[in-house]
């Protein structure tokens, strides 16, 4: 009864790039730590707003109960009419029954149909509160896991918790059978009732040695599939880099271990689950033998008329099938409970970034940067950026440049309040960063990522995605100022092309321009270049500034490049080593300074034969 | 193991993976698909055997206990065979038939619970082969397979729908089985105690078998097109978290919330669709039942009434009918996931099915490396399903200690090049070869030994900086892996982390910064110490400085090797021995930088724009035609 799809989900990460033998299961689990235990309550809170379907659901499943228990005891009178101890015509008892079983069709259908209306709604708010609530999670926490173990989350343990509630509705409903068929074998006759229901707490018992030993089981099993799927989805995303280092073999073996091991655990959980079906079994023959035994004497003695016998068989028997499909719900809730664990994880995760209540919005036509003493860091007591700053004027085109590493990206981020600052100030348009709101910030400052991402769909599609009422016309121009246009229309399809994962069919250069050209559809007040232009050669390049220069007349501008020629048109260049402002200055005036921008500069022209000097005087 | 994979795998003739996923039902895909599944199951004879088997006992005794509850109430009113009625007698005749009782309920739910067990041994054992065979396809499948299918529909099929064939193998079939047993032995049973009654209880099987069918098609339709949707919503929300530098760059919450809001409202009306479809017809189902049980009431109660039925016959047809209530339950539940089977198997073999298209060749031999001379002759390249060519009539030469360079604009076709060496497309024409052996000849495992490519677009997992530089050989030694750092200029860089080269870099590497990720990736293409190293675009982002110390070291640690360089900075290829320049997938200009700069080509204007003091904007013109009119 486990499936093993559910509880842990997939996840990436960690499964095969290891060389130990452990499996990196926990890594990228770290960010979920917040977390409060009341599930239950907290899931309560999302049948609130559908407070009316659960009424009618709940209703519904009363009265298909009501019909259920109804439907034997119509039998007894029937028996009992054919046996004529009883006053009732036969036919009178039928036209009864003919009543109770449509009733019981339909409200069948009633019952399951709301309940799973009921549970799909629920769902859906859940998933989407979750969708939600990662927009808006900063990207430091982010950073710390994979998307596949979020995806788990999203859509293993959502699956895993519907399941159970589509499911409960029912198990409620078995719960209120149960309760029906021991009030009415009672009132049948007390005694033979209570007899019958003797067997009652060897089931508890039974129950209750079981459920430590299973759980153990289940675990296992859950744990065990989602290291298998994790697995799976890490060799599966990063399949160019297993076949062009060939650890086709390797990854292989390493993923039968894991399969054997949740192949192993999987029968176990299946053993844990089905050593139930015999007890109850053999406890429903028990009561079924009280019954023949103690209502048969009765019935011999005359106490009791042969048609209670008979509905009484009829009720023990239908007695244990809820309780046969409860402790199959049993496995079921468990895995719910992990699940509803691990989703309101990520409901928990706490949102660093928001706007404050009553934030500014920038109305300024070009707004500058300003950094005031900002020191920056992903890592506690590692700072990237120390105490660093810095002015991009307005209509000013500033330049950082610097060696790998020193934290020209991170600069970037900043300013887009991906991160906030450990220290000191980002102000954009003479505000601090933290009082504008999130939307206006996105508006005004336009970035294009050092690593380009497409989405799948159209190349029109990812072209507006910024902004997705542009027509057609004003994709077109963003699409020629950035030289994207000809190699597009070279495709069959135009900008309807289609593109894969990522871009995927595209040519790496291809994908930036497609990333620039949606940064400028966006018209932002601010542009920021982050080594746009890294993967474009020198022509097309040039191409791309003198479109700029005239598309961007009078904006704030903010260019990245490690190609100095890029470059030495700004306005002013600061150069960063080590999150660190060593110089700054116009192209000649650095060059004359002969300080880490000239050494930068002369590299990149010479020759590895005769760059003795500069590298000895760089790593001095 | 190898076999197993093998016998998954060709149990049907090859068909392509990536036909279209339709919501069309093919009226023969049900049972060829899960009689493929089954046959999966029966390579486990003796557990499925011994699973029938269970089932059969189960069935049986489980219609054993009508006969003896008929037989108690009859002793319990007086009707026993010989028609003498003796307390003491009955009391004992009570007796037995209440241990009886027990003992079979003792051997039905043993053997029910055996049953269960076994079935779901199968199944798990059915689903570890299909893991394997599913997991070694992929991984086998060529470049040109993973261009066109989505990582987020592999991962969806390699889980969900894995899970939906082994729930059908887990439950579905042998409760099929049960529920044949049943019917066929206990029809059989009634059927000859009493014609009239027995047709009566089984009247409305036909009826429910209609149903059923009927309620199968629909689900099946159902089925297709919401797990389309679902994997469109996976697709979505997958493609939202990755690219979640791009969506919150562009603040784009709000449009983000409604893409979501419409997919996720489809799959939940399909979903909704599916129950109503499920529930109508149970409901139904159901009535047709106990509407049966009504007849069965009245006919027999009118007998029982004349006298020519006992009571306790009456009870063993209305308890027969009890029993076969809960499969009847249960066929919603088997067609629904025979129904999802069905589209779930489809999907599945699909990818099990597909060929790659780039393997061994029969006998085929390793390769010899010499001389190390890397050669292509004549070739010509297009993507699958392209018009256009990507790459036409390339001759190309490169040996052991030379190097190649490669330049020309995005899209020109460079990286296409660079993929074809190691063999992760074939050539459409032409050939490659090294020291004059036909790389399409040789093993894959050799060739992509021998040839390194340092792939532009870069991927690191979320493990360790060593995991990741170590990818290649994970039991490199630690000297090997310092030394491809160092090469890499990295190495300095990591001695300063807190963690050293235990530091987790993220997924995708996004904790190091672009030039980080980048020599990473040169350093994990120098770990296993190749014959031939090709660099694509790997310095874009780089700085000069740092390049320019990777490029010596390089040059004094690979001096035996082929080196292949791609790169838009011309100082990278400055000193190679031969410059290609590549437009529009052709070679339009060669030879070495000074013979290139006295052509006063495209090469020498690239040169000068890229030198020029001024900038890009001092003038107004194009520098390549201003070089060419010079
Ligand atoms: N998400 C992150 N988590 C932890 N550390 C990070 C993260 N992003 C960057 N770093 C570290 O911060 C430092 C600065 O990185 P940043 O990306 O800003 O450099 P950069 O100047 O853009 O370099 P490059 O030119 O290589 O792109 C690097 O040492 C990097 O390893
Ligand atoms: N997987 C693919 N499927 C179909 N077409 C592709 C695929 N990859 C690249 N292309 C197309 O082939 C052409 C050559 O692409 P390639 O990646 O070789 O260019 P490139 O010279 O490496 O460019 P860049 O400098 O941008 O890296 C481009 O037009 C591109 O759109
Ligand atoms: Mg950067
Ligand atoms: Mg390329």
């Amino acid at each position: 009864m486990i499936s093993s799809g559910g509880g842990g989900g997939g996840g990436g990460g960690g499964g095969f790039a290891d060389r130990s033998m452990r499996n990196a299961v926990d890594q990228g689990e770290e960010i979920f730590t917040r977390f409060d235990s009341r599930i239950v309550q907290r899931l309560w809170g999302f049948f609130g707003p559908h407070r009316l379907y659960f009424v009618a659901a709940l209703s519904a499943v009363l009265l298909f109960t009501a019909v259920q228990v109804a439907i034997p005891y119509t039998v007894r009178y029937s028996i009992d009419a054919s046996v004529g101890t009883s006053t009732i015509a036969l036919t009178t008892v039928l036209s009864v029954f003919g009543g109770l079983i449509v009733l019981y069709a339909i409200m069948q259908f009633v019952q399951e149909w709301l309940s799973s209306c009921l549970a799909q709604r629920v769902i859906f708010d859940l998933r989407r509160a979750m969708f939600a609530h990662l927009q808006d999670v900063s990207l430091s926490l982010l950073d710390q896991t994979q998307v596949g173990r979020l995806m788990a989350r999203l859509q293993g343990d959502v699956g895993s918790l519907q399941e159970f509630l589509e499911n409960s509705v029912s198990a409620i409903g078995d719960l209120f059978l149960l309760i029906g068929i021991i009030v009415v074998l009672l009132g049948m006759d007390l005694k033979l009732g209570l007899l019958t229901l003797s067997v009652l707490p060897l089931l508890v018992l039974a129950r209750a040695l079981w459920i430590p030993w299973a759980k153990v089981k289940f675990r296992r099993a859950r744990e065990s599939s989602s290291s298998v799927n994790a697995a799976l989805a890490e060799n599966i995303s990063g399949i160019r880099t297993v076949q062009e280092n060939r650890r086709e073999a390797f990854n292989f073996e390493r993923y039968t271990g894991l399969v054997q091991e949740n192949l192993e655990a999987q029968i176990g959980s299946s053993q844990a689950s089905q050593i139930m079906v015999p007890a109850v079994d053999i406890l429903t023959g028990a009561a079924l033998a009280i019954v023949v035994v103690v209502g048969g004497e009765a019935v011999l003695g005359g106490t009791l008329g042969v048609g209670v016998m008979v509905a009484y068989i009829f009720y023990v028997q239908r007695f244990f099938d809820p309780i046969r499909t409860l402790s199959m719900q049993y496995t079921m809730m468990q895995r719910a409970a992990a699940s509803g664990h691990r989703i309101f994880e990520v409901l928990d995760l706490p949102i660093t970034i928001a706007d404050r209540p009553d934030p500014v919005e920038i109305t300024q036509a070009t707004p500058g940067i300003e950094f005031r003493n900002v020191t920056f860091g992903y890592r506690p007591d590692q700072p990237v950026l120390h105490a660093l700053n810095f002015a991009v004027k307005p209509h000013q085109t500033v330049a950082l440049v610097g060696p790998t590493g020193s934290g020209k990206t991170s600069i970037t981020a900043l300013i887009h309040r991906f991160y906030e600052a450990w220290e000191g100030e980002v102000r954009v348009g003479g505000h601090d960063v933290r009082d504008i709101s999130l939307e206006s910030l996105g508006q005004t400052v336009g970035l294009v990522l050092q690593e380009p991402f497409l989405f799948s769909g159209s190349i029109y599609d990812n072209i507006r995605y910024g902004v997705t009422g542009a027509d057609k016309a004003d994709v077109i121009a963003a699409a020629v100022a950035v030289r994207a246009h000809d190699f597009i229309m070279q495709f069959p399809d135009g900008y309807d092309t289609q593109l894969g994962q990522r871009g995927r069919n595209l040519s790496i250069g291809q994908r930036q321009l497609l990333s620039f050209a949606r940064a400028l559809l966006a018209k932002p007040k601010i542009l920021i270049l982050d080594e746009a232009t890294a993967n474009i050669d020198s022509f097309t390049e040039q191409a791309i500034q003198q479109a700029l220069k005239v598309l961007l007349n009078g904006r704030t501008c903010l260019v990245i490049a490690h190609r100095l020629a890029t470059i030495r048109d700004a306005d002013l260049i600061i150069v960063l080593e080590r999150g660190r402002i060593v110089e700054q200055g116009n192209h000649d005036e650095l060059l004359k300074r002969r300080g880490l921008y000239s050494r930068l500069h002369s590299s990149s022209h010479d020759s590895f034969d005769d760059i003795a000097a500069p590298l000895a005087a760089y790593a001095a | 193991m190898n076999t197993v994979a093998s016998l998954i795998m060709t149990a049907q003739p090859p068909q392509q993976a990536a036909e279209p996923t339709a919501a069309r039902v093919d009226v023969k895909a049900m049972p060829k698909i899960l009689g493929r599944l089954t046959r999966l199951a029966l390579r486990y004879p003796i557990w499925s055997g011994a699973a029938v088997s269970c089932a059969l006992g189960a069935a049986v005794f489980n219609l054993i206990t009508p006969r003896l509850l008929g037989q108690a109430v009859d002793q319990a009113h007086h009707l026993l065979v010989d028609g003498q009625f003796n307390p003491a007698a009955t009391h004992a005749a009570l007796l037995t038939t209440a241990l009886l009782i027990v003992g079979t309920c003792a051997v039905r739910g043993t053997l029910t619970g055996l049953q269960g067990f076994l079935g779901e041994a199968i199944a798990q054992r059915v689903g570890y082969d299909l893991r394997l065979a599913f997991f070694q396809k992929l991984q086998h499948m060529s470049f040109s397979f993973h261009d066109t299918n989505h990582s987020g529909d592999l991962i969806a099929r390699g889980m969900l729908d894995l899970e939906g064939v082994r729930g059908f193998l887990e439950t579905g079939v042998l409760r099929v089985i049960t529920l044949v047993l049943l019917l066929g032995v206990g029809s059989w049973q009634v059927l000859r105690a009493d014609l009239q009654l027995g047709l009566l209880s089984l009247s409305f099987v036909p009826f429910v078998i209609w149903r059923a069918t009927q309620m199968g098609a629909l689900l099946r339709v159902t089925w297709n097109r919401l797990q389309e949707m679902l994997s469109n919503l996976t697709l979505d929300m997958e493609e939202n978290l990755q690219g979640s530098r791009v969506v919150r760059a562009f603040a784009s919450r709000s449009f983000e919330l409604a893409k979501f809001d419409r997919i996720a409202q489809a799959a939940l009306e399909l979903s909704n669709r599916r129950i109503v479809i499920r529930m109508g017809a149970m409901s139904v189902m159901n009535l047709a039942y106990y509407s049966a049980m009504a007849l069965v009431l009245f006919f027999g109660g009118r007998r029982v009434a004349d006298g020519s039925l006992t009571v306790g016959m009456l009870t063993e047809f209305l308890t027969f009918m009890s029993i076969l209530q809960q499969p009847v339950r249960q066929v919603g539940m088997v067609v629904n996931s025979s129904a999802r089977a069905t589209s779930s198997g489809r999907r599945l073999f699909e990818i099990l099915d597909a060929q790659p298209e780039i393997a061994d060749v029969p006998g085929a031999k390793n390769l010899v490396i010499d001389q190390g001379v890397l050669r292509l002759e004549n070739v010509a390249f297009s993507y699958p399903g392209s018009t256009r060519n990507a790459l036409t009539d390339i001759n190309i030469e490169v040996s052991a200690g030379r190097t190649l360079g490669i330049v020309g604009a995005p899209g020109s076709g460079k990286s296409t090049l660079a993929g074809l060496i190691p063999r992760f497309y074939d050539v459409t024409a032409g050939r490659i070869t090294i020291d004059g052996q036909d790389i399409r000849r040789v093993t894959l495992q050799s060739l992509r030994r021998s040839v390194s490519l340092v792939q532009q677009e870069i991927f690191l997992f979320d493990t360790s900086i060593h995991n990741n530089v170590a990818y290649t050989d994970p039991w490199a030694q630690e000297e090997r892996v310092i030394e491809a750092t160092s090469i890499a200029q990295l190495h300095e860089h990591i001695a300063t982390l807190p963690k050293g080269y235990s530091t987790r870099v993220g997924e995708r590497g996004v904790s190091l910064s672009g030039g980080q990720r980048q020599r990473m990736s040169i350093a994990r293409g120098l770990v296993s110490q190749p014959d031939i190293i090709i660099l694509d675009d790997s310095t874009a982002a780089i700085d000069a400085a740092t390049e320019q110390r990777v490029r010596a070291a390089l040059r004094d640690a690979v001096n035996h090797m082929a080196t292949i360089i791609i790169a838009h900075r011309l100082s990278a290829l400055k000193d190679a021995d031969e410059i290609v320049f590549l437009e529009g997938g052709r070679i339009v200009e060669r030879g070495n930088h000074q013979h290139l700069i006295g052509a006063g080509g495209r090469y020498a204007a690239l040169w000068a724009l890229q030198n020029r003091t001024d900038g890009y904007l001092g003038t107004a013109g194009h520098p390549l035609e201003e070089a060419q009119v010079s």
